[in-house]
Order: C-alpha cells, then structure tokens, then sequence
C-alpha cells in the first residue's frame, strides 16, 4: 500500500510493521511525530505493545534494556541531546547484548540551541557498539527499521536508524508501506536463548573481574565483525521479497567514475543530481552513499573507490582537532600498501545549513583543480 | 508424658539467599534481602543499581540469590524495573514480581528522577530502599539520606553533615502512590508483613528498609540489629505505612520514647558530637514523632 508520509511516521511504521512490543521514549524536537503516531497505534490497538511515557532519554534507554533483557522487542526514538544523555545506556544496550532499535533524528548539539540537522549527536555514540544505518528517503527508513531488527537480533548488538532533521524528518514522500504478512515473513519473533526468568534465573550484567570482562568485550567485537556480511544477507532476502536494495553502501555511477563524492544521509541525492549535471558536462562523477557507518564496510568502500582518480568526502559533522569523521574513516579504508586515489575532506552543513547541488559543484571545482589535499578540512559555505 | 515443646517460626524457612555473599560482617542490607525475599517468593526479578548489593552478590558467574537480577545502571533502578515489568508482560508473564532494589544514594539521590517518573505513572513495580545512610559501597561518602551530625569521608569531623536527612517516605506519598511502608532489619515479622500485603497490591509501591552498615558507621557488626532496634524505640525510624498517599498508619506505637543519645554513642560516626549538638537532634525527632504520632501532615 502507498502511502505518503513524513520521515518521522517511517519510523513510527517501521516499529508498527516489525511488531515492537515495548516502546519506551521521550518527547524532542524534531523527533515528536514518530512518538506521536506511536502512541496514536497504540491507543487504537493497531500496535500490540506496552507503551511507557518517561520522563527522560536516559530512563527511555533504561527502560527498552530492560524490556530487552525480558525477551520482548523494543523500539525508542531520541535526537541530539537526548541521544546525548543516553550515552550511558547506550553501552549499556550493546555492553548487555539488547537488541534494542532506536531511530535518531540528526540534530547539532547545543550550545546554541540548534533544531537542524547535523550527524554529531550521532556520530559521537559511534563507539558505544551500536550499529548506526543512516537514511535517504522515507521508504529506506521503513525499510531499514525492519532490516535493523532482523540484523540486530541476530547478533544481539543494537542499531540506530538515522535520518536528517527536517531534510527527511519533516519531509513527505511516497512510501510503499510493505505488507505486514510479508514481514512476518521476513522478521520472525524475537525469541532470545537467555531472559530474565524466574523459571531460569541468572544474574545479567554483575560485577566483573579481569579474568571475564576482556573476553566479553572480544566477542561483542567478534560479532560486530559478521554485521557487514549479514547486513548483506538480509539485503539480498528483502529484495527477493519486497524488491528494494538495502546494502551497506549505495554506490551511484561509480565504476568508470574519475571522481567519487561520499556522502551520508539525505546529502546523497542532492550529490546525485549534481552527479548527473557534471557527467552532461563532461565530469564522469559518481557518488557512494554510505548506508551504514557501523560497522564500517571497509571492505566495500576500497572496493568501490579504489579505481576512481579523486575522492571527494562530505562531511556534516566535525571531529575537533581530527577532520571530518567519514573522511577519517574513508582515508582509514584506503591505508595499506595498495594504490590509492587522494582523498579529499570537506566540511559543510552544520546546524542544519543547506547542502545544494551548488555546493557539490564547489567541491568538484576544488578537488580538480588540485593534484592532492593540500588540508584535512575543507570548509563549504562558511562565511569566514 | 512431658508434653513436647516445639518452636513455632514466624517467618517461611525457604531461604532464596544463599551462603557465600560478600557483605561485610553485620550488614543489615543482607538482613533486608533475605527476609524480604522470603516473602516475595522466587517469582521475583530483581533490578539492583549500582549500590553495595551490585557487589554483596557475587562475582560473575556467581550469585548468592535464587532469583534473577538484571544489575543496571546507577540512576535506573526504577525505570529498569519498569522496563522489565513492560517486557514480561509482553511476553505473557503476568505473575513476576519486579523489584527494583537500590541503596539510599541511588534513591535519594542520583535515581529520584526516575522513581519519581515510575511512582506517578504508577507503573506496576516494588521500589525497595535498603538506607544504610551513605555512599557505603565507595567508601562511605554521604548522600541525601545521611543524618544531620554524620561523620562520612566527605563530611569529616571538623565539617561534619549540617542539613537534617531527606524525607523520602513524603516525597513518595506526595506521588499518593498506593502503598509505601518503611521496614526495619530489626523487626523481620513486622518487614515480612509488609512485603506480603505490598506484593498484593498493583501500582507503586515503595518500602524503605532501614539497613545499619557497621563499616560506615563505625559501630560493632554484632550491634547491628540492636541499632535498628533502637532507632525505631527511639522515634528516628518508626514504622509506618501510607496508603494512597493519605491514609498514616503506626505500626508500633511506643508507650515511652528511648533518647537518641543511647544510639548516637554506639556509632563511631556520631562520636565528636557535644551534648548539645545531641540535645538539638533530640529536640528535632521529638518534633517529628509528634507530627505523626498527631497525624498531621507532612509526614
């Protein structure tokens, strides 16, 4: 059925469609909406779950581990300062093994207080040990939503669902909602080995020694490890039963491309239009969409950019003092003794300022005129 | 024939807690995990913060206590347990008792927020405050529930706690939530009781356990029970219930009231108080006794 929705009600019938059991969440903007329908299904019986309104992020996390940890499926959504205030639960989710699911609204942290989109509240959990996909329409954030709980309750790791503020969040677009007995189909029942049962007690979570705590965190990692190849795996099976691609990147005219912008979020199909402009112009440009930052594909960004002569990567979002974060990562997937095309880093669109085609055209002219970077940031659209 | 003489137990004899913990010698908060799971039964899943029971349990693997435990952040006891409660349910276990059970730090203190959220939505949940008057588990540090003339590591003698202890069992009746009942290790019938009826109830309840911590306090272990005796005769503790916020009820009434001052010198922690520091706590808990014995509100 198709429907046309905001970015934040995806969310909502994402949870809708993959049955989520507990929803545990916090009002802020601009995530509001996605509680909103929640709670609306809720009321109405159309969503089968127990619903507890919290008086803050920090106890919405708390809450969803603790449903977790009773075997029941759980859904929160947060943004910005409240992802902020969570982060403590946010290991505690992945550190636990919860397979709890959270969309999260891309919003700039404040100081001043920002309500547009930038990657930094997210960007900063990146090692909490949450697997972070990050949107570009509406259908991939329902989609998603159900690929994230297939994924993560396999793995019993976390995942975060990201979208831009207002871009995709207050955005309408059409979506093809997918029949709820195919994803029954698709996502069976969340039905963990081990829970918090009077019938099975064991204590989740105590203290500690040196002698267990290491080999805890290694098999956490070494399961982070399989998320690439079976986030690959779900992929290919949505696709046979729905038709739509859901990889961990989202490669756009890449193969003969001589130069790559790389892109996240709601900034790929603003670079894909300037693709198709620079190609009539003679530019053979190319854009890799990065769907999933954790576990980053390292693998599969080498394979997609090696062959291109320039790499342009598009940051929304700022490490102090260490450039932009996919560009660290994309230099980090180049690294080794293979040849490599230089890579470029620009910074643009902070606190929700718009990235244009005119801004990848910027960053083209930049990129050709240059043999090499000759810094680590390159600044789109600041006024200086 | 000699009739046989047979003891008569006043509590079950099923014991959930086990032998092997890592409490310290006299330790009243294992005293209050004992009896209290005596009455709630194994049916129990137990959401314990960051407090001296994250340790006294055990290391992984082990646990001294037949029930299971989810150990969660320190701020998060309530809405953990609440979490939990939502997850059974939802999973198609209407009967499991869900107790969230934290130390006086992490309820009076840095888990007042979350309690608060849980007692006014109500949520279906026990909230058990096992007080033993201060960050023990660090080292003795003191919080909010800490007395008035209280040596701690961060209250030394020289600037020792000057605000009086906060009243917690007032703050949760003003969420008129239906059942709040304070408990001591000294009187397992009366805490048994309690526990029984509050396990019948739906909603939030809460019990505060008054739990004496011979290391924190510089006191005998084998005085323990004593002191907790001692501070209910005295008035400091009295037993008590609040249903729906309104309705007081004095468990033991006290024919003649026992000075504090007996207690305060079997504890190190109060040994530098002058007699009229004494004199003035006196003054303070015979004001709160009337005010109850009275039934005047606030508590």
């Amino acid at each position: 059925m198709k429907k046309v929705i905001m970015g934040n009600h995806a969310l909502s019938y994402g949870a809708l469609l993959a049955r989520a059991q507990v929803i545990a969440a916090y009002p802020i903007t601009p995530q509001t909406q996605v509680v909103e329908l929640l709670s609306e299904m809720c009321a109405d019986k159309i969503l089968d779950a127990m619903f507890i309104k919290v008086e803050s992020e920090h106890s919405a996390m708390a809450a969803c581990i603790g449903a977790s940890a009773a075997g029941a499926r759980t859904f929160t959504a947060t943004s910005a300062q409240g992802l902020a205030l969570m982060h403590e639960m946010l290991h505690w989710a992945s550190g636990g093994r919860h397979p709890v699911v959270m969309g999260n609204i891309n919003r700039a942290m404040a100081p001043g207080w920002s309500i547009w989109t930038d990657q930094n509240d997210s960007l900063s959990q990146r090692d909490t040990g949450w697997m972070q996909y990050y949107c570009s329409s509406n259908q991939e954030v329902v989609d998603t939503v159900i690929q994230a709980f297939k994924v993560s309750e396999q793995l019993l790791i976390p995942g975060l669902v990201v979208l831009d503020a207002f871009a995709l969040s207050h955005t309408y677009e059409v979506v093809d909602i997918p029949d709820q007995a195919l994803v029954d189909k698709f996502l069976p029942p969340f039905q963990p080995e081990i829970r918090l049962t009077p019938s099975d007690p064991h204590a989740f979570g105590g203290l500690t020694s040196p002698d267990h705590y290491f080999e805890l965190r290694y098999k956490l990692e070494r399961d982070m490890e399989k998320a690439p190849a079976l986030i690959e795996e779900t992929g290919r099976e949505f696709k046979k039963i729905f038709g739509r691609s859901l990889d961990l990147v989202d490669p756009y005219l890449c193969d003969d491309a001589e130069l790559i912008f790389v892109t996240s979020g709601t900034a790929g199909y603003t670079a894909r239009v300037a693709v198709d402009e620079l190609r009539k112009e003679g530019l053979k440009a190319g854009n890799l969409r990065m769907r999933v930052f954790r576990p980053f594909p390292f693998a599969r960004v080498r394979e997609v950019v090696a062959k291109a002569k320039k790499v342009a990567v598009l940051d929304r979002n700022i490490s102090y003092g260490a450039h932009g974060i996919f560009y660290q990562e994309v230099k980090s997937a180049l690294y080794g003794p293979q040849p490599s095309p230089p890579v470029f880093g620009f910074i643009a669109g902070l606190g929700g300022r718009d990235i244009t085609v005119d801004s990848f055209r910027e960053i083209s002219s930049y990129t050709l005129a240059r043999a090499k970077p000759e810094e680590d940031i390159v600044w789109i659209g600041v006024k200086r | 024939m000699k009739k046989e003489k047979k003891m008569t137990l006043t509590l079950p004899e099923e014991e959930l807690m086990s032998c092997g913990h890592l409490a310290c010698q006299g330790c009243g908060a294992t005293l209050a995990m004992r009896y209290v799971l005596k009455a709630l039964g194994q049916k129990t899943v137990l959401c314990i913060p960051a407090c001296c029971w994250a340790v006294i349990d055990g290391a992984f693997p082990h646990s001294s206590l037949d029930v299971p435990i989810y150990h969660c952040a320190f701020e998060t006891a309530a809405s953990t347990a609440c979490g939990v409660k939502a997850g059974l349910e939802m999973v198609g276990d209407r009967e499991t008792t869900v107790v969230a059970w934290a130390g006086d730090g992490g309820t009076f203190d840095i888990g007042l927020q979350a309690l608060s959220g849980a007692a006014e939505r109500n949520d279906d949940i026990i909230y058990v405050c096992y007080d033993n008057e201060a960050y023990m588990n660090t080292g003795i540090q003191r919080s909010s529930a800490t007395p008035y003339g209280a040596w701690t590591t961060t209250t030394p003698v020289k600037f020792f706690k000057n605000q009086p202890k906060k009243d917690i069992v007032a703050i949760m009746a003003a969420h008129r939530i239906p059942y709040i009942a304070t408990g001591s290790v000294a009187y397992p019938e009366d805490l048994y009781k309690k526990m029984k009826k509050a396990k019948d109830i739906k909603g939030t309840r809460f019990v505060h356990i008054f739990a004496p911590c011979p290391t924190g306090w510089k006191s005998r272990p084998d005085d323990s029970v004593k002191l907790a005796r001692m501070a209910v005769q005295n008035g400091l503790f009295p037993l008590l219930e609040v249903e729906n916020g309104e309705k007081i009820t004095l468990n033991l009434k006290l024919k003649e009231k026992k000075p504090i001052k007996d207690y305060l010198r079997l504890q190190g922690r109060f040994r530098h108080l002058t007699e009229d520091q004494m004199m003035a706590m006196q003054a303070e808990v015979d004001a709160r006794w009337e005010r109850l014995v009275g039934g005047s509100r606030p508590l």
